[in-house]
Order: C-alpha cells, then sequence, then structure tokens
C-alpha cells in the first residue's frame, strides 16, 4: 500500500471511530437524561419509573422533617399545581420555603419521591432572586 | 467618587476603540509608530481600569451605600475582610474584574514581546482590546458598577454569608486570571493567522502564557473544589456542575496545547491542531463567562440575571466563525513539515493525550449544554446528571493517567524494541507490585479504583526512573552530591522536568479522587445527645448541643447572629480520635417582615463543617439544627410580639438557653473519605510543577545579567562605531 493511501485508510478508520464514539455519546445522552419538568407538566406526563427533573418553589408551610425524610411540596413559580415529595439526602443550607429549588423526582404508586442528594437550590443570594425566566413552561 | 469611576469606564471604552483603530491602523499600512500607539493604549486600559478597580474597592470598604453595588453586596455587619471580596460578588463587580485583569494580564504579554513579532502582536493588540472594549461596553451599557441612589440608603443587605470563606479572596481572582489568560493565546494565534505568520514563533512568545492561563485556570478549580468540600454542607468537591465544567474545558483544551505545541517546536508537526486548540481554548474561555453571567443554565451559583445573553453569544459566534474562516483560508501556510513516523512514538502518545484531552473536553461541553440542545431538538428540556458524565469521564481519566506515565519514557519519531525493554521494564513492574500490594491488603472490590491506583504506580514509576536517570547522569558527568545533581538537573530542564512533576501531582490528585469517591462510608441521620452511629470503622457520639451568640465576632468571624453546633466525640476501636464540633451559623436579614427577632437569624443559614484531617483519611461532620421546632418558634415569635429591635439579642440568649437544655433531635451528616487530603496534595504538586516549568529560564538573576552583558555590549559597540 503506497503511504498516501495508507494514511487516507488511517484518517477513514480515526473518524469512524469519532462517529461511533459521538453517537454512542449523543444516544445514551438522549436515553439517560431527566427531562425538566414544572409541576403541572409533571402531574400530568409522568410515568412511573421515569427520573424528572422538577423545577419549582417551595410551598410556604410544606416543610416537615421526619426523621431522615424530608416532606414537602413544589409549586409551579406562577402558583397552581403543587406536587408534594419525599426526600432523603443533603438539603442545601440555602433551602427554604419559597425558594426556588431543583430537585429529581420519580413516581412511585401516587407518590413522588426525590432522588437521594438531588435536591439543588436554585438561587444561593437571599436578597436578589433571580427574574423568572421567560421560557419557564418549555 | 461614582461620576469618577464611571468617566473611568468611558474613558477605557474611547482608549479601546482608539487603540484597536490605531493598531489596525498601523499594521495594515506598515506604519510601525501606529502599532505602536496601540500597544499603549492597553497599557492606558490597565491605568484607567485600575483607578475605575481602586474607586469601587474604596466604596466598599468605606461602606458607601450610595453605589448600588455596596448597598446589594455588603453591609457594616459584612467583616472587612469580605467586604474587600465582595466587590466581585455582584454581576457589575464582577465584570469590571474580569475586565481589569485581562487588561494587566495583556499589557504584560505585549510588553514582553514588544521587541517581537510587530505584526502578530499588533493584531494580537486589536482583538484583546476588543474582549476589553466588549467588557467595558457591557458595563457602560448594561450593568454599570458606579450606578449609585439617592438618598444612600443607611445600611446594605450584606455580603451573601455562603461566600463568607477565606477562598472567596483568592477563587474569583485565581479562576478570571485563567479565563483572562486564556484569551492572549487566543488573540496571538489569530494575530499569526492575520499576519500569516505561522512559524513556531508566536507559539514561543504565547507558551509562558498559555500556561499560566492553565496553572491559574487549574489552581482557580481546584480552590472552588476545596470551598466545596470545606464550606458547604453536601461534602463533595465535584458535582459536574455547569459552572464549574465552564471552568474545566479551558483548561482541558489548554492542557491539550501544552503538550501539543512540543510537537510543533520539535518537529514542526500539528499547526492546524495547535492554533485550533488555541482559538478553542480562548472561545471556551469566553464561553465560560457566557455561562456563569448570564443565568443561561441552571447551576448552584446562580449569579446573575439574564439580561447579558445576546451580546456574549454574538461575541462568541464572531469568534467561532473567525477562528473557522482563518484556520481554513490559511490551511496550506499551516501544512505540516513532517509525517508521523510510528504509532508507537512520543508524538503518537502526545496525539493520543490530546485526542483523550478533546474527547474529554467534548463529552463535558455536550453534557453541559445538554439542556439547550434536547430543547433544540425535541422541544423538551432535560439534563443529564453526575451518573451520565462519570460513564465517559472515568475511563478517559483512566487512559490519561496511563498516557501520562508512557509519554515521558517513549522515545521520540519510533519506539524499538530494545527501547521500551530498557524504559518500560521499572515503570510496569510499579504498576504491577500496586496490583499486587493491593490484591493483598484486600482491596478488589473496586476495579477501577485498582485499575487508577495501578496506573498512577505507572505513572511513579516512570517519572521516577526518568528522574533517576537525569540525577545519575550529571552526578557521573559533574560529579555533584545528590541533593544537588537533582536540584541541577531540574534546572536546566524546567520545562521537561517540571512537565514531569505535574505528572506526578495529577496521579497523586487522581489517586485522591478514586480512593475518596469509591471508598467513602457515608450516613445522614437524626441523633439526640448520647446517641452514636458506626461510619466505616469510626464510632460517632453526640455529646451535647453548643451555641455560640456572636453578634460580630464569631470564631471564623464571618458576622453571624448566632450558631447552633453539636459536639461530636469520634473514636475508633474504642481509642479517641477527634472531638469535632459542626455548627450551622444563622445570618441577619434585612427582611423587617421577619419581626425584631426573626430577623436577627432570617438570614441564610450556612453551614460550618468541621474535620478531622489526615494523610489517610477524613473524617467529616455537618450539622442541620432545626431551630424551626416548636419550644425555639415560641420563644421567636414571643421576642418578636414583645421586644423592639434593639432588645431583641435577649431573645437570642433565651433561644440558647432552650437549645442546650431541651436540644431537639438533629440531623447530621457525616463521611469518612479515605485519602482525600491527597487531592489537595496532588493539586500543589502539580502547580509547583507547573511553576517550574514556566518559570523563565534561569531565573530573574539570570535575567539581570544577561541584561547587563546586553547593555555591556551594546556600549561597546557604540563605543566601536564612534571610534570608526
Amino acid at each position: 500500500m503506497n503511504p498516501a493511501r495508507k494514511r487516507t485508510v488511517r484518517l477513514v478508520v480515526a473518524l469512524s471511530a469519532a462517529v461511533l464514539l459521538a453517537s454512542a455519546l449523543i444516544y445514551t445522552s438522549f436515553s439517560a437524561a431527566s427531562p425538566a419538568l414544572t409541576p403541572t407538566q409533571l402531574v400530568h406526563e409522568a410515568q412511573p419509573g421515569r427520573s424528572y427533573e422538577l423545577t419549582g418553589t417551595v410551598v410556604k408551610g410544606s416543610v416537615h422533617r421526619e426523621g431522615n425524610v424530608l416532606d414537602f411540596a413544589v409549586a409551579d413559580r406562577v402558583g397552581g399545581t403543587s406536587v408534594p415529595l419525599s426526600y432523603t439526602g443533603v438539603v442545601p443550607d440555602p433551602f427554604r420555603e419559597g425558594r426556588e429549588v431543583i430537585v429529581n423526582v420519580e413516581k412511585q404508586g401516587d407518590r413522588y419521591i426525590g432522588e437521594n442528594n438531588s435536591l439543588i437550590t436554585k438561587c444561593p443570594s437571599k436578597y436578589k432572586t433571580a427574574p423568572p425566566s421567560e421560557n419557564q413552561n418549555a | 467618587m461614582a461620576g469618577l469611576g464611571f468617566a473611568c469606564l468611558v474613558l477605557a471604552l474611547v482608549v479601546c476603540v482608539y487603540g484597536i483603530g490605531a493598531s489596525l491602523y498601523g499594521v495594515r499600512s506598515g506604519r510601525p509608530e501606529y502599532s505602536e500607539s496601540g500597544r499603549r493604549s492597553v497599557y492606558a486600559l490597565a491605568g484607567v481600569l485600575s483607578v475605575a478597580m481602586l474607586v469601587l474597592e474604596i466604596a466598599f470598604l468605606g461602606n458607601d451605600f450610595a453605589f448600588n453595588t455596596v448597598a446589594d453586596t455588603s453591609s457594616r455587619t459584612t467583616p472587612e475582610l469580605y467586604r474587600a471580596a465582595a466587590v466581585w460578588s455582584s454581576q457589575e463587580g464582577s465584570l469590571l474584574l474580569w475586565a481589569w485583569l485581562m487588561s494587566l494580564w495583556s499589557s504584560l504579554a505585549l510588553f514582553l514581546t514588544r521587541r517581537r513579532l510587530r505584526d502578530v502582536a499588533a493584531y494580537a493588540t486589536a482583538i484583546l482590546l476588543g474582549f476589553g472594549g466588549f467588557f467595558v461596553a457591557l458595563m457602560v451599557f448594561y450593568a454599570n458598577p458606579f450606578a449609585t441612589t439617592h438618598p444612600a440608603p443607611p445600611e446594605g443587605v450584606g455580603l451573601d454569608p455562603l461566600l463568607r470563606f477565606p477562598t472567596m479572596m483568592i477563587h474569583p481572582p485565581m479562576l478570571y486570571s485563567g479565563y483572562t489568560l486564556c484569551t492572549i493565546p487566543f488573540a496571538f494565534g489569530m494575530g499569526a493567522l492575520l499576519a500569516r505568520r505561522v512559524d513556531a514563533d508566536w507559539i514561543k512568545a504565547i507558551r509562558r502564557f498559555a500556561f499560566a492561563a492553565w496553572l491559574f485556570l487549574g489552581i482557580g478549580i481546584l480552590l472552588g473544589a476545596l470551598w466545596s468540600y470545606s464550606e458547604l454542607g453536601w461534602g463533595g468537591y465535584w458535582g459536574w456542575d455547569a459552572v464549574e465544567n465552564a471552568s474545566l474545558m479551558p483548561w482541558l483544551t489548554g492542557t491539550a496545547f501544552l503538550h501539543s505545541l512540543m510537537i510543533q517546536e520539535k518537529r514542526g508537526m500539528l499547526k492546524v491542531w495547535n492554533v485550533s486548540l488555541v482559538l478553542a481554548t480562548g472561545t471556551l474561555a469566553i464561553m465560560g463567562t457566557f455561562l456563569v453571567r448570564s443565568g443561561i443554565l441552571d447551576s448552584i451559583h446562580a449569579f446573575g440575571g439574564h439580561t447579558l445573553g445576546v451580546p456574549f453569544v454574538c461575541l462568541i459566534a464572531l469568534m467561532i466563525t473567525g477562528s473557522i474562516y482563518l484556520v481554513v483560508s490559511r490551511r496550506e501556510m499551516l501544512r505540516s513539515e513532517h509525517r508521523l513516523d510510528s504509532l508507537l512514538s512520543r508524538e503518537s502518545i502526545f496525539l493520543a493525550n490530546n485526542l483523550v484531552l478533546v474527547g474529554l473536553c467534548f463529552v463535558i461541553l455536550w453534557g453541559t449544554y445538554f439542556p439547550l440542545i434536547s430543547e433544540a431538538l425535541t422541544g423538551q428540556e432535560a439534563s443529564v446528571g453526575p451518573p451520565w458524565f462519570d460513564r465517559y469521564t472515568v475511563p478517559l481519566a483512566l487512559i490519561l493517567v496511563l498516557l501520562s506515565g508512557i509519554g515521558p519514557v517513549i522515545a521520540w519519531r519510533r519506539a524499538t524494541f530494545a527501547n521500551a525493554r530498557r524504559n518500560f521494564l521499572a515503570p510496569l513492574a510499579c504498576g504491577l507490585l500496586a496490583l499486587a500490594g493491593l490484591e493483598i491488603a484486600g482491596v478488589t472490590q473496586k476495579p477501577l479504583a485498582l485499575v487508577m491506583f495501578c496506573f498512577a504506580a505507572f505513572v511513579f514509576g516512570s517519572v521516577g526512573q526518568e528522574f533517576f536517570r537525569g540525577t545519575r547522569a550529571r552526578r557521573a558527568m559533574a560529579s555533584e552530591p545528590l541533593p544537588l545533581a537533582l536540584l541541577s538537573l531540574v534546572r536546566r530542564n524546567r520545562r521537561r522536568y517540571g512537565g514531569y512533576i505535574v505528572h506526578i501531582g495529577i496521579a497523586v490528585l487522581f489517586v485522591g479522587v478514586a480512593a475518596s469517591s469509591s471508598f467513602q462510608h457515608a450516613s445522614q441521620l437524626s441523633l439526640r445527645p448520647g446517641q452514636s452511629t458506626r461510619v466505616g470503622a469510626y464510632e460517632i457520639r453526640y455529646v451535647r448541643p453548643t451555641v455560640t451568640i456572636t453578634p460580630r465576632y464569631d470564631e471564623a468571624h464571618t458576622g453571624s447572629t448566632v450558631s447552633f453546633g453539636g459536639l461530636l466525640d469520634v473514636t475508633k476501636n474504642g481509642h479517641h480520635v477527634a472531638t469535632l464540633n459542626p455548627s450551622e451559623g444563622f445570618y441577619a436579614s434585612e427582611e423587617a417582615s421577619q419581626g425584631s427577632v426573626g430577623s436577627l437569624i432570617g438570614g441564610q443559614p450556612v453551614s460550618h463543617v468541621a474535620m478531622d484531617a489526615s494523610l489517610t483519611r477524613n473524617v467529616w461532620t455537618a450539622i442541620e439544627p432545626d431551630i424551626e421546632t416548636p419550644s425555639l418558634k415560641r420563644i421567636i415569635t414571643a421576642g418578636n410580639n414583645t421586644l423592639p429591635p434593639s432588645e431583641a439579642l435577649v431573645a437570642i440568649a433565651y433561644l440558647a438557653r432552650a437549645y442546650l437544655q431541651h436540644p431537639p433531635p438533629t440531623q447530621f451528616n457525616f463521611l469518612v473519605s479515605p485519602l482525600v487530603f491527597w487531592i489537595w496534595i496532588g493539586g500543589l504538586i502539580a502547580g509547583g510543577g507547573g511553576l517550574i516549568a514556566m518559570w523563565p529560564a534561569g531565573g530573574w538573576a539570570a535575567y539581570l545579567v544577561r541584561r547587563r552583558v546586553a547593555v555591556r555590549s551594546r556600549a561597546r559597540a557604540l563605543r566601536g562605531l564612534a571610534r570608526a
């Protein structure tokens, strides 16, 4: 095989390997991703056994701790539907009633369970809450 | 004062516009005096922005609440140290910090290249001033740090307590230095393409800055990880958060560049690749700034509003299209002077390392921006979590560590069997020895961690062998004693041996990561005083509750009103190990609606983690005291109803007594992580190696000697001329 041809072959092999790896990456990212939903969407769309990323605000007066389990409800930013859930794991310092949180949840029966250690409080600044984004229902 | 600050910004914008015009005109029309003037504009920009920074800093230290940024992020109760750092806690202030650091680093880069690379530097000047102008314009038109309100509020809202941690002083400036330093190789790379001067000269000129960018970004990332581990109540150091990823990506491409540039210097190969890496690193740095500043992706670091998205998207689009256009249009000039001789050679190992690093960067890029990608493609926003990242990054990190052991010992051009046997026997033996040792010790449950330990041992073997051989050769040559031989070996080949030290550091760091993530024991539970629990080999007993009332001067001097904690006794096999006192600090809020007592503690609570660190393991504890229990809540409500704000502190004393006398069951978070300390040690080693590698050859003393010699020879030449 002449050197030029050898190089082409090598390039083709390398490129196809890269393409294969990239498509594996892309495929798994779509299958492993948790859709980001608001409480209203979650109530309508959630299927048992699948993980969803729930974004909303913690409902005032809904936070109760029972041993290791933290129960609270998450509502749409503009009010309306709220989803009660049970969560175990680390609670970030800024977690408060009325704060915006992101938590991965799974539907089990008619209950929602927060995945261990998945709770994120979105805005760590106590005074400047981030303005609600325009595409919040996207 | 605010007027002066804003005038500085306007002046800075004028300077940028003038400087861009002057340097472009100078290089286009062949009139170097104009390019020279453009370069001086960068110095002027640095001067003007320094004044602006000083004005803002004075306003913060002097509690000038007429400044909106001061009123929003500082207060009289914020300790002085943190007031000084609060400058960059706001959107506006951090834009100023960015522009200021960029102007300083650019001045340094352009000063050092003032006698070289005329055309390239002129274009680079224009591009750097373009970045400067962009950030200054953002401040002038969108986010003015010098905006004021009259009359000034009597008190500010205070720095977010989460940010009251010593690292706040250095983590943001380090990261920003890293980001801004990334723009310097970008500017010179673009300059080289524009000026059609794509030899290795421009690479030599910016090599040190690429190194500095790599070092500062790395230090910034590690400090962020350390901050997260020792301050936030979750006990992790890395969470694949969008903002963390944003800083890691340019660091990865920068690391790739620092390796592949050696191939261009030595063999004249990989020119397209190198210039692409430089351009990608600069673009990723700006994308990182954009991601942080625009709030476009969900992150635990929710810094800003959503106002700065559009200008940044325009800038990034311009950088990407400009880069692609220039690389494609200059591709003929960027042809390699040589071909790869063999797949078993140092060149191809470097190439493999580059591919892995870029692959890693692509994985992280995809995962980080996946919410946007998914929304664009399917209309449904979705995100991938840490398990997805781990699935790809763990194997890639393993390959990377292995390559970092092969690279130093494989021959350039073509490795032969004899060469391989000579160089690989000892490192391989080290790896196998580690495997055998770990098997005997019974550390086999986690195969991936086991592989990482063996690969790390391989790296120690291969780098150790290089040091051993080099030192032996020096001793034979100069008959120096061992320590001196080692020292002069490193001094004479700073880049090479500094780089090897970085490899050691990274391997040590990954050992820490692998051990602490694979063999960690964690426990989250609720305890009453007297109760105990077992975490790994340790017994942790909740002895009694503790309270510190410290309106101004708490232990860490962060300005919390009161902290509730718990005294923990840690024992192992009945032997006392440590007494720890984790607590949670409660801070005052400015919300009057919380009542006179409620507002004293109604702000952000912040964990004060307590840990017992040693080289082998780290016992980490955090507490979440529940001040919402009825007995405590009653006191707050009663105080709110009866006490005026001036006497509200009395209720805090009652609160403390009630907490101590009738402690509610309290939530604890315990972690026992083996070898986690080695992450920081590895980082220090890598940082030290990086410093050695980028230190000017011969150091300052040698520089001064060289200079004196140059001055003398010039004087001699002048005398000769005069005589003639």
